[in-house]
């Protein structure tokens, strides 16, 4: 028996070593999956970009500022003087918070009226907000701490000198089915799109069938249309259902406009179906293409900001996301539903997107061929 | 013959991983004529033919198919060509019928349903029309194969050895249908690797290890061989063929049944070298075979091909 099992065990490692693709499964997932869940995944982002929003120029302003900086949560990159710009960056997805400082807010502090500070967090994405709040605090006090001298003093005793709003922005009850929910929209799409269109060609050749095909006067682009019109149908279905699930089920806010949510989504399934049928014209079996389907769809979960915050990743891997189609469909997904974008603020990841579907579907025609060889 | 030829190609060469799978085949099929392609495996039949009906561009050379030229016109010679693969090249996941009516759809034939329910018909199919193809037996599908490479009337077929595995009696029909098709004007380029189907075709052409060896009638490639075969009938004739073999003057002794096929380039050779058995053995001239012509081409061409091509 023995013999006979060991007899199988030598076919088997035969068989998987002539195979690159199991290969690349066996050592390369560990070590992606380390890189990913050790390195990239960050549950305590640090470093999220803040806007302060400064209406009264005073040193106590100033201070505050140059606090938020020195903590590690937050890296101001604006200060804008501008009332409502804080509001705009908040939209446009530029920055994570936005302090703003009232207007008469030193005046109303020396006065002991306990002037408000509004903290605006963009709680689309409800995970990275919860402790960057209380490192506000801290450092909205050390500042003051730093300004309240002399007769000032007495204003650090007794109640908070300074009342620190939170509002969560887009999303007020900070409910994370609003945030998955609409990325499910990427995950889903990419899942299937990409995976079976990916088998779809290699499918024909495994089987034979393709010579067959290439021997008649279809084209190749006619082949490859044919192929994606079923699974566009099938993409279409899966957005209606989970928008209707996002709608009725999850009650997730519907602030944009629904024909630019399709009309993304519609882009973002173009992009999805070029990159299966490229990724087909560069595997020789569906085995294969189940591996490459895999090697981009578990990044695309767990990087592009989908299960976990997007800036709590390091840059270099923020870089690497980018690349991702599913980063940018989520950023515009979420935008339209949650934070009412308009088609001039989904703009620039569209672009990103149409690029992408150019590039790909470039490639797909390069590498298919009428020829069997 | 003095319409123009159906297939008219020269100088096809096709490299793969710079090993020359074909070689500057020249090859000229009349309308009409069954011609038959033979070769040993991994000879470039394959190839050859996916060069003819364009799945293939040459590396070199190049022709006519139908007075079109391969290199320019390979669409137009698509919608009149009709190629049966070697694998059985159908949709198992589809019925007989949906196969039929996607090639249909695909030539884009008017009266759809009627060329489709009388190729079905003539298939003897029409009662299990909607069974799926995947679950036929190998020689109805090659049946349904062939049906649906003639669906759209193309004037040449190519047939990639369409009887491999097929039972006699199938085969028989098989090669009735033709005989059928060609009567009708069709051409037929047909690979084979049995010398019955061989003798069947109005000429065959013969290439090893991608170079055209032999072309012609049966007759004609025969006599080209300049081969002379003897036949040794007495008890125990087949077992001395080894040492027969082992003869100068003898390129080949092969027993069959109880007799012995011995053949040579030169009768009196032949002759001489079988004389130590003449006592138990009586040998008597006769007919070299196409099989005798096959061996003999291919131990003179050089071996070249250690992999089957794809």
């Amino acid at each position: 028996m023995w013999e006979r099992i060991g007899a199988m065990v030598y076919k088997e490692v035969r068989q998987m070593l002539r195979d690159p693709g199991t290969i690349a499964m066996m050592f390369m997932f560990p070590i992606i999956q380390l890189l990913i869940f050790g390195v990239a995944i960050n549950n305590d982002p640090r470093h999220l970009p803040m806007a302060v929003e400064v209406n009264d120029n005073s040193p106590v302003s100033r201070a505050i500022v140059a606090a938020l900086g020195t903590t590690s949560y937050f890296d101001v990159t604006e200060v804008a003087g501008i009332y409502g710009a804080g509001e705009r960056l908040l939209a446009e997805g530029k920055v994570q918070f936005v302090l703003t400082i009232p207007a008469d807010f030193s005046r109303a502090l020396v006065r002991g009226q306990r002037p408000q500070l509004l903290l605006s967090a963009d709680a689309t994405d409800p995970a990275s907000t919860g402790p960057a709040v209380a490192a506000v605090n801290q450092a909205v006090n050390s500042a003051l701490a730093q300004q309240l001298v002399g007769p000032l003093a007495q204003r650090q005793t007794g109640a908070a000198p300074v009342d620190l709003v939170l509002h969560r922005a887009y999303n007020p009850e900070g409910i994370t089915s609003h945030n998955t929910v609409p990325g499910l929209l990427a995950i889903i799409l990419s899942m299937t799109m990409v995976a079976l269109t990916a088998q779809s060609v290699t499918r024909e050749h495994e089987l034979g069938t393709m010579e067959n095909l290439l021997a008649t006067p279809l084209r190749p682009i006619e082949v490859m249309v044919g192929k994606i019109v079923p699974y566009f149908g099938i993409g279409v279905v899966q957005v209606l259902v989970i928008l209707a699930a996002a709608a009725f089920i999850f009650r997730v806010p519907f602030e944009g406009s629904l024909a630019l949510l399709l009309g993304v989504t519609l882009l973002f399934t173009l992009v999805c179906l070029a990159l299966g049928f490229t990724m087909s014209t560069l595997v020789s079996s569906q085995v294969q293409a189940m591996q490459a389907s895999m090697f981009y769809l578990m990044p695309s979960i767990l990087l592009s900001g989908f299960a976990f915050p997007f800036r709590g990743m390091p840059v270099p891997i923020q870089w690497l996301a980018e690349t991702l189609p599913p980063t940018h469909y989520i950023r515009l997904v979420r935008g339209i539903m949650l934070k009412g974008w308009d088609w001039r603020l989904a703009l620039p990841e569209s672009f990103v997107l149409l690029a992408m579907l150019l590039l790909f579907t470039a490639i797909a025609i390069r590498r298919y061929r009428d020829t069997v060889a | 013959m003095n319409a123009i030829p159906a297939i008219a190609v020269r100088g096809l060469t096709k490299r793969f991983a710079g090993r020359t799978v074909v070689d500057s085949v020249d090859l000229t099929v009349q309308p009409g004529r069954i011609c038959g392609f033979l070769g040993p495996n991994g000879s470039g039949k394959t190839t050859t033919l996916r060069m003819i009906c364009g799945l293939l561009i040459p590396d070199a050379g190049g022709g006519e198919v139908l007075g079109l030229d391969l290199a320019t016109k390979r669409r137009a010679i698509k919608h009149q060509i009709g190629y049966m693969t070697q694998k059985f090249g159908l949709f198992s996941d589809l019925s007989i019928a949906e196969n039929l009516e996607f090639v249909a759809r695909v030539y884009r034939l008017d009266n759809r349903k009627a060329r489709v329910d009388a190729a079905l018909e003539r298939l003897g199919l029409a009662s299990r029309a909607d069974q799926l193809a995947g679950k036929l037996s190998g020689g109805w599908k090659q049946r349904l194969a062939l049906a649906a490479a003639v669906l759209h009337e193309p004037r040449i077929l190519l047939l990639d050895e369409p009887t491999a595995g097929v039972d006699p009696q199938a085969r028989r029909e098989f090669w009735d249908q033709i005989h059928g098709l060609a009567r009708d004007g069709m051409t037929v380029l047909v690979s084979t690797h049995y010398m019955d189907e061989a003798e069947r075709c109005h000429e065959i052409a013969y290439i090893a290890y991608g170079v055209m060896l032999a072309r012609g009638t049966i007759s004609q490639v025969i006599a080209a061989s300049g081969l002379k075969a003897l036949l040794g009938e007495g008890p125990g004739a087949d077992r001395f063929s080894t040492e027969i073999e082992a003869r100068e003057g003898v390129e080949m002794a092969a027993p069959f049944g109880t007799t012995l096929h011995v053949c040579g380039p030169d009768l009196a050779a032949l002759k001489r070298a079988v004389e130590p058995w003449a006592g138990r053995v009586s040998f008597r001239e006769s007919q070299p075979t196409l099989e005798d012509v096959f061996i003999h081409l291919m131990k003179s061409a050089p071996d070249n091909s250690v992999l089957e091509t794809a």
